[in-house]
């Protein structure tokens, strides 16, 4: 026996929400729930009231390709403090006739990244290529040969310098960092101890004190006559420091190899330096690729730091241009300009990372 | 089998292994001659030490410490003046770089743990916020942040005859920011003592509290009752010691202020900076940790019928801790050896009066020396606590 269903219930059951469309993600997503709706609005009326502020401030209001004077009369961003000085920011004191050279040097650097980016070409030729392309930047940057005129170190600056301190440094650091794993890792105690206090007191200290110790302790330590220009000295420091960080990174390496592939190679009769050379690092360093990218991404983060010994880099150059009077009040536009750079640098290489990541689990 | 014993027992091969071919002894040889060139490359480093030293008549020993300064410093937590001891200025550079690092760990921790999880909330606006902050943060470096900040407070405050003032005595200029502070009084001792005391039952409290709901299943509302007594005992032992009001408010005489709590802006560019660059690292870690809680442990604290507050202070956030604070050690160790940089803006902290020791007395090598030791000790110091921390949190297993 069925009863009828009265007909103002039927009327009463509602289509169910959409859950698809514009509407349907606005709901999943910004509006579920009174808490998160609050958010929302929130949020929202911040943006409102700050963003057109700063749109005007950096575009509309803005000055691109002025001078100072038109600059200060105005008050939106003056941008032309970039414009106006780009290429000392970029080179810093490098002859300026002959800037096209670190351009070019930096160009192939970029170029270089982009063609290894494919895991497909890791081979034996792209260190041919690179360690080439090494010496062709070499070359550019100091000159002397094949009639390009001789640039002095202490001439190089700006952005070539920022990334020759880097590039140079983790190049350097990478192999003193493996011998300083396999030497924490290793069975003999007088030789583990001096690695793990070198580790240890080496991330123990700031980079500051390291560059300290560069620009006012290692010309002592030389003997009477030799002198190493500045640039070397923060170069080395650089190396001493990222040195201990890859060491604890390829350790991670080491470590999680199973402890099978040591017995494997041993019990084939590999001596020590094979094994190591054959079988173990060829897989441990495999894994900790991605690691040592983001120490190449704080390598050249900390680069930067060389502005407090003295060197022209890229973070000094706009420093300098900044202490011109003329342009003192536009600091946030110039520090802007060169964050962006970094950015789009590390931003990069992290992404890299990233990919790399999920490319060597599969 | 036989094939080996016959080789054994050939006449040509003798019994006794060459030194070289005998892995005890060769580690032995091994060792030795990487020791001796440690310390020859160490000898050779002190003698042409010793020569420059000699030749540049410069004395070695930490005898300048003891001499007078003869340079100020801005800010200082204890007294200090030109008249005192390098030793005494360091002391201050020193109480300055631990004052910024706890105040920047404190922070650091609230703001990176909120934007962690901000990163993983299920409001887009809101997550897709939290990205953009850590990826803008990650990717500056930070004394290139520091000096940015540093500018924008010269660059946008005005002058302190100009000053903004936000709220009656409080005023932000070039100079610092002013904010106004009751004249110092016993009730306020008295008062931080009833703070105390009042930390110490609370504490207690909860002890039982939990003793109780373990034996009994009941609930004791312990938040309310403790933020009830935490502003209570205070309040209580303030308006017992006669309730003192006045104030010291910061006035404009000459070109600055006198009066009141100032913070200077290098002080706070190096905090600001710090604290925001530290924090997005601080803010990837926590969601690492988080996401790496299998999402079956939320699903079943959800089905016992927890709120989602509860599931995450319950349940997630307390087994992502353990995942969380070996990473989170070492940033807070980068807090510290960063605050260092505080040399560049002119923050008077450890490593910028050693600077100015080292400029002042040319004693390079006992300069550079002082800070590596200090910056070590200290970075011990703190690995040695999280190791503390980081067992009292690990998982007790069977």
């Amino acid at each position: 026996m069925r009863t009828p269903i009265p007909a103002s219930a039927v009327e009463d059951l509602k289509p169910p929400v959409s859950s698809a469309g514009p509407l349907g993600w606005l709901r999943a997503n910004l509006f579920k729930g009174p808490f998160n709706s609050l958010l929302t609005l929130f949020i929202l009326f911040c943006l409102y009231k700050m963003a057109p502020p700063l749109i005007r401030w950096a575009f509309i209001d803005s000055y691109w390709f002025s001078d100072a004077d038109v600059c200060r009369a105005g008050d939106g961003a003056c941008w032309s403090v970039v414009s106006q000085n780009l290429r000392f920011i970029l080179f810093g004191f490098y002859p300026y006739l002959l800037q096209w050279r670190p351009a070019m040097a930096v160009l192939i650097l970029i170029g270089l990244f982009f063609y290894s980016r494919d895991t497909g070409r890791w081979n034996r030729r792209l260190g041919v290529v690179w360690a080439a392309g090494l010496v062709v930047m070499g070359i550019l940057m100091h000159g002397g040969v094949l009639g390009l005129a001789e640039v002095e170190t202490d001439q190089w600056g700006g952005i070539s310098l920022t990334l020759l301190l880097a590039l140079f440094g983790l190049t350097a650091a990478y192999p003193l960092g493996v011998l300083l794993a396999l030497g924490r890792r290793s069975r003999l105690p007088a030789i583990k101890t001096v690695c793990v206090i070198y580790i240890e007191l080496i991330r123990g200290v700031p980079l500051i004190s390291m560059l300290f110790m560069a620009s006012v302790m290692f010309p002592l330590f030389l003997p009477e006559g030799v002198t190493i220009n500045k640039i070397l000295r923060a170069q080395a420091a650089i190396i001493l420091f990222t040195a201990a960080y890859i060491a604890e990174v390829v350790r991670g390496g080491l470590q999680a190899i199973p402890r099978g592939q040591y017995e494997a190679a041993e019990s084939l009769g590999l001596n020590y330096s094979q094994k190591m050379r054959l079988i173990i690092l060829p897989q441990a360093l495999k894994i900790v690729i991605p690691p040592t990218v983001s120490i190449l991404i704080s390598a050249f983060k900390d680069t930067s730091l060389v502005v407090i010994i003295g060197l022209f880099d890229l973070l000094k150059t706009t420093q300098v241009t900044l202490s011109n009077p003329a342009w003192i009040r536009f600091s946030a536009e110039a520090y802007l300009f060169i964050a962006v750079l970094y950015f789009l640098g590390c931003f990069s290489m992290s992404n890299f990372s990233r990919h790399l990541e999920k490319e060597l689990k599969a | 089998m036989s094939t080996a014993q016959n080789h054994t027992d050939g006449p040509e091969i003798s019994q006794e292994v060459p030194f070289w071919h005998d892995p005890g002894k060769r580690a032995i040889v091994f060792q030795a001659l990487i020791l001796c060139l440690v310390f020859a490359a160490g000898y050779y480093i002190f003698a042409n030490t010793q020569a420059n030293l000699r030749r540049q008549a410069i004395s070695t020993g930490f005898g300048f410490l003891g001499r007078e300064a003869g340079f100020g410093i801005g800010e200082a937590l204890i007294p200090y003046s030109a008249a005192n001891s390098y030793a005494h200025a360091l002391l201050v550079g020193l109480l300055n770089t631990l004052n910024v690092a706890f105040i920047g760990i404190l922070l650091t921790l609230l703001l990176g743990v909120v934007i962690g999880i901000a990163r993983l909330s299920s409001n887009w606006l809101v997550s897709k916020l939290a990205t953009g902050y850590i990826e803008v943060l990650q990717n500056i470096p930070v004394l290139l942040q520091l000096f940015f900040w540093y500018s924008l407070f010269n660059d946008l405050l005005p002058s302190p005859r100009q000053s903004f003032s936000p709220l009656p005595g409080v005023f932000f200029s070039n100079r610092g920011f002013y904010f106004p502070v009751p004249v110092g009084h016993c009730a306020f001792g008295w008062a931080a003592a009833a703070f105390g005391g009042a930390a110490l039952v609370c504490f207690l409290l909860r002890r039982w509290a939990r003793k109780r709901q373990d034996q009994t299943g009941q609930i004791f509302p312990f938040w309310p009752v403790s933020a009830v007594l935490l502003v209570g005992f205070p309040l209580l032992a303030w308006s017992l010691a006669g309730a003192p009001t006045a104030m010291s408010i910061p006035h404009l005489t000459g070109f600055n202020f006198q009066g009141g709590f100032s913070l200077s802006p290098e002080f706070g560019a190096l905090l600001i900076g710090l604290v925001l660059y530290t924090s997005a690292f601080v803010a990837e870690i926590v969601r690492a940790g988080i996401q790496a809680i299998s999402i079956g442990q939320s699903e079943a604290a959800m089905s016992l019928g927890l709120k989602s507050n509860l599931v995450l202070s319950l349940i997630i956030l307390p087994q992502a801790m353990r995942i969380i604070i070996p990473p989170l050690t070492s940033q807070m160790l980068n807090l510290t050896k960063n605050s260092s940089l505080a040399v560049a803006i002119g923050y008077p902290d450890f490593v910028s009066v050693a600077n100015t020791t080292i400029n002042q007395t040319g004693q390079a090598i006992e300069g550079v020396l002082i800070i590596m030791v200090v910056y070590l000790i200290l970075s011990l110091l703190t690995s040695a606590f999280m190791n503390w921390y980081n067992k009292n949190k690990a998982l007790v297993e069977r």
